[in-house]
């Protein structure tokens, strides 16, 4: 007995030795916060304890375009993740490096999994595909811009709270009456203007953002975002922000603190804030993202972000990737990440599933990013915005913006600027 | 002088090989790294690259953003080293009067030495930030429309107030020390001639003082040019619309977030430049003029 009794304890140790050595570890860097970092932490986990070979190791890398930067000097001292989480601006950069990325679509058949296509959104599958239907990443969280309004501003300044304004005019003029009434010190603020007020807008109404397609068509680009549409747009809200109706509050999604403070009453913001917002237990609505009578709705575009992998890695490594991203793509991964955390689901059937739960007349609002981004079908000005230094062209757009908001310059000049400008920026970069 | 023989051949090399080595590690490796790529132009992966003479250096130069930036780091550098060497002088003439409790006091003030920049920065933000900020929103309050994130010369105060803040307790240190060093008989001497307080002060204790002044000056500098990264990042990240956009931001920004390498090397290597040239300045013609006591 005694000799049996020790033989298994042995036995039972070299087993966890040996799971122990064997769980090959993959690295997963992301951008996430708040409470779409607990929803990262919570899906490695679940993979973590499906299966026993791999081990998904979430790490935090800052913003987004920290993350990436860090990817890249990782990549340059051939140090990479085996994933990383790059934001859609930095899609073009990711895709121009070609020697640089393994495509998602050759993962998952390293790892003996079928990519079905006609499985996932359409939408988000081409944007995240070279023109040839070859999937370079694995979309994560996709999100949409859409509007949120806080109801009880609403109601104290006499506005019907039940339907939120639908075009730009009339989300101005909810905004002045906000303010003037006393109902909030602030009427409007938005996230991202570079991605809601120019990419998204340029889809949403149906106006070309730049030549060949937006960038779809050809690296080449001449930035067009100063055409009439833009120019009366932004206008509008430099007016506002001189009166202290529209309140800026940074370059990326610093301007959700505005509104979850209530210091403002209405927002433009991804569909993926929808997280902190809930947590702040403001009486929130949700709308569709604004549009311009005559030109919109068209479609949105997808934003968020998009899981890469790195080229030289191990066969052991890919495999495990592999295995992830089919973890991920499964109904009830992606039914839970779209119902909790607000993104978009990669998945038809997910979209289907939740439909079916009745999830969306119980959340009235909740189906409006998926509507807005799958409604119509894209234009060539909808398709999406492709730039190999989109980032870039971002932070010039944003401090032009800062300069005309802060009263310096009109809404022409400051869009003629960021065109010559980003112009410059984008023959420097292509000549690279 | 006296020649000092070392009877040993090996060993004083030995002693100084490894701050050698640490110099070459640390400084000469990046440095000819930096000279390297400001040649080069070269894709963000580092998979291809090609050699473009002195094109990235012209593309600087010509750049109105880069005057731009110049303009607003000899501004901060300035208000920075003015500021806090102002008040450090005036907490350590103070500090030198009081009687009882000095070490207490002095403790104190060194406190915020120990901060790190970005943390420092982040104090600052905090009280000030105008969605969060308890000051700020004081500040709105009482009629002033405080608003950091558009209005640069707002976003400058901040950080300016916070770099100087952090570097408070640095000058206060040296000149406590430098008072100290100051023979008390030349300050009864004076008193006894009738010289007040102030003019004490002007005419004995700050010529005096000067050394210390001097040698702070150039610290002061070094600081706001290079130290103050992490403040800058945290608070204002260069923004609004490029109003704090430093040399060494710059560098940074276009380097790590446009990803344009060759630009950002060749502006690494102008600012080894400037500050060679400013350093070798102070000592030639600034350092001359110090009375050394």
């Amino acid at each position: 007995m005694r000799v049996i009794g020790l033989s298994t304890t042995v036995a039972a140790f070299g087993a966890l030795a040996f799971q122990a050595e064997a769980a090959t570890e993959l690295q997963w860097w992301h951008a996430m916060t708040g409470a779409n970092n607990e929803m990262i932490e919570q899906i490695a986990n679940e993979f973590n304890e499906s299966q026993s070979t791999f081990k998904v190791v979430p790490v935090f890398k800052g913003t987004y375009p920290e993350t990436l930067n860090a990817g890249i000097a990782a990549f340059r001292s051939k140090q990479p993740p085996a994933i990383i989480q790059v934001f859609d601006a930095g899609s073009g950069t990711m895709m121009a490096a070609e020697g640089a990325i393994v495509p998602a679509m050759e993962v998952l058949q390293k790892g003996g999994f079928t990519f079905d296509k006609s499985q996932y959104m359409p939408g988000i599958v081409s944007y995240y595909s070279k023109p040839d239907g070859t999937m370079l990443s694995f979309p994560y969280n996709s999100s949409s811009p859409i509007l949120y309004y806080n109801k009880d501003a609403f109601q104290k300044a006499g506005l019907d709270a039940d339907n939120p304004p639908k075009t730009w005019p009339e989300v101005f003029d909810a905004a002045k009456k906000i303010k003037t009434s006393g109902a909030a010190p602030c009427g409007l603020t938005s996230t991202w203007l570079t991605w809601i007020q120019t990419e998204n807008f340029a889809a949403w109404n149906n106006v070309a953002y730049g030549t060949n397609e937006n960038g779809l068509g050809s690296s080449d680009v001449k930035l067009e975002v100063n055409s009439p549409l833009y120019v009366e747009h932004f206008q509008a809200i430099a007016d506002l922000a001189k009166d202290g109706v529209f309140r800026y509050g940074g370059r990326t999604s610093e301007a959700k603190q505005l509104f979850t403070s209530g210091e403002c009453a209405i927002m433009t913001e991804s569909s993926g804030g929808l997280g902190d917002i809930i947590k702040s237990g403001v009486n929130y609505g949700i709308g569709q993202l604004p549009y311009y009578e005559g030109h919109g709705p068209q479609n949105t575009i997808p934003g968020g972000a998009s899981l890469w992998v790195f080229a030289g890695k191990s066969d052991e490594e890919y495999k495990g990737v592999a295995e992830f991203f089919n973890f991920l793509s499964q109904t009830k991964v992606q039914a839970k990440l779209h119902q909790v955390s607000g993104y978009v689901p990669v998945t038809m059937a997910a979209y289907e599933e939740t439909k079916k739960s009745g999830f969306y007349e119980k959340n009235p609002g909740r189906e409006t990013p998926i509507l807005q981004m799958t409604g119509k079908a894209p234009t060539e000005n909808s398709k999406g915005v492709r730039l190999i230094n989109l980032p870039q062209v971002r932070d010039i757009l944003n401090e032009e913006f800062e300069a005309m908001l802060s009263g310096q310059q009109d809404a022409k000049t400051t869009l003629d600027k960021a065109v010559e400008r980003g112009n410059a920026a984008i023959a420097a970069a292509i000549s690279n | 002088m006296q020649r000092v023989v070392f009877p040993n051949k090996i060993l004083p090399y030995v002693l100084v090989a490894p701050q050698i080595v640490l110099t070459i590690v640390f400084f000469f490796w990046p440095a000819s790294q930096a000279l390297y790529q400001s040649v080069m132009r070269e894709d963000p992966f580092g998979l291809k690259s090609g050699f473009v003479g002195l094109a990235n250096f012209s593309a600087v130069l010509s750049d109105e953003s880069y005057l731009n930036s110049l303009k607003v780091t000899v501004i901060f550098s300035a208000s920075t080293a003015l500021l806090s060497m102002g008040l450090a002088l005036l907490l350590a003439t103070a500090a030198d009067r009081v009687v009882r409790g000095q070490t207490f006091y002095r403790t104190l003030l060194i406190w915020p030495y120990a901060v790190a920049p970005a943390v420092a920065g982040m104090l600052w933000l905090f009280m000030f930030n105008p969605a969060m900020g308890t000051f700020a929103y004081i500040l709105r309050r009482n009629g002033f429309y405080w608003d950091p994130l558009l209005n640069g010369n707002h976003a400058m105060v901040l950080i300016v107030v916070a770099a100087a803040w952090k570097q408070i307790s640095y000058n206060f240190l040296f000149f406590v020390a430098g008072l100290q060093a100051i023979p008390k008989s030349l300050i009864e001497a004076a008193a006894i001639d009738g010289a007040r307080g102030t003019r004490r002060f002007w005419t004995i204790v700050f010529p005096l003082l000067a050394p210390t002044t001097f040698f702070l000056l150039v610290v002061n500098t070094v600081y706001a040019f290079f130290d103050t990264f992490g403040i800058i990042h945290s608070v204002t990240g260069g923004g609004p619309a490029k109003a704090t956009e430093t040399l060494v931001y710059k560098v940074y920004n276009d380097g790590f977030v446009n990803l344009n390498l060759g630009s950002s090397a060749a502006q690494s290597v102008i600012l080894m430049a400037i500050v060679v040239a400013l350093t070798a300045f102070q000592f030639r013609f600034v350092e001359r003029r110090v009375h050394y006591g």
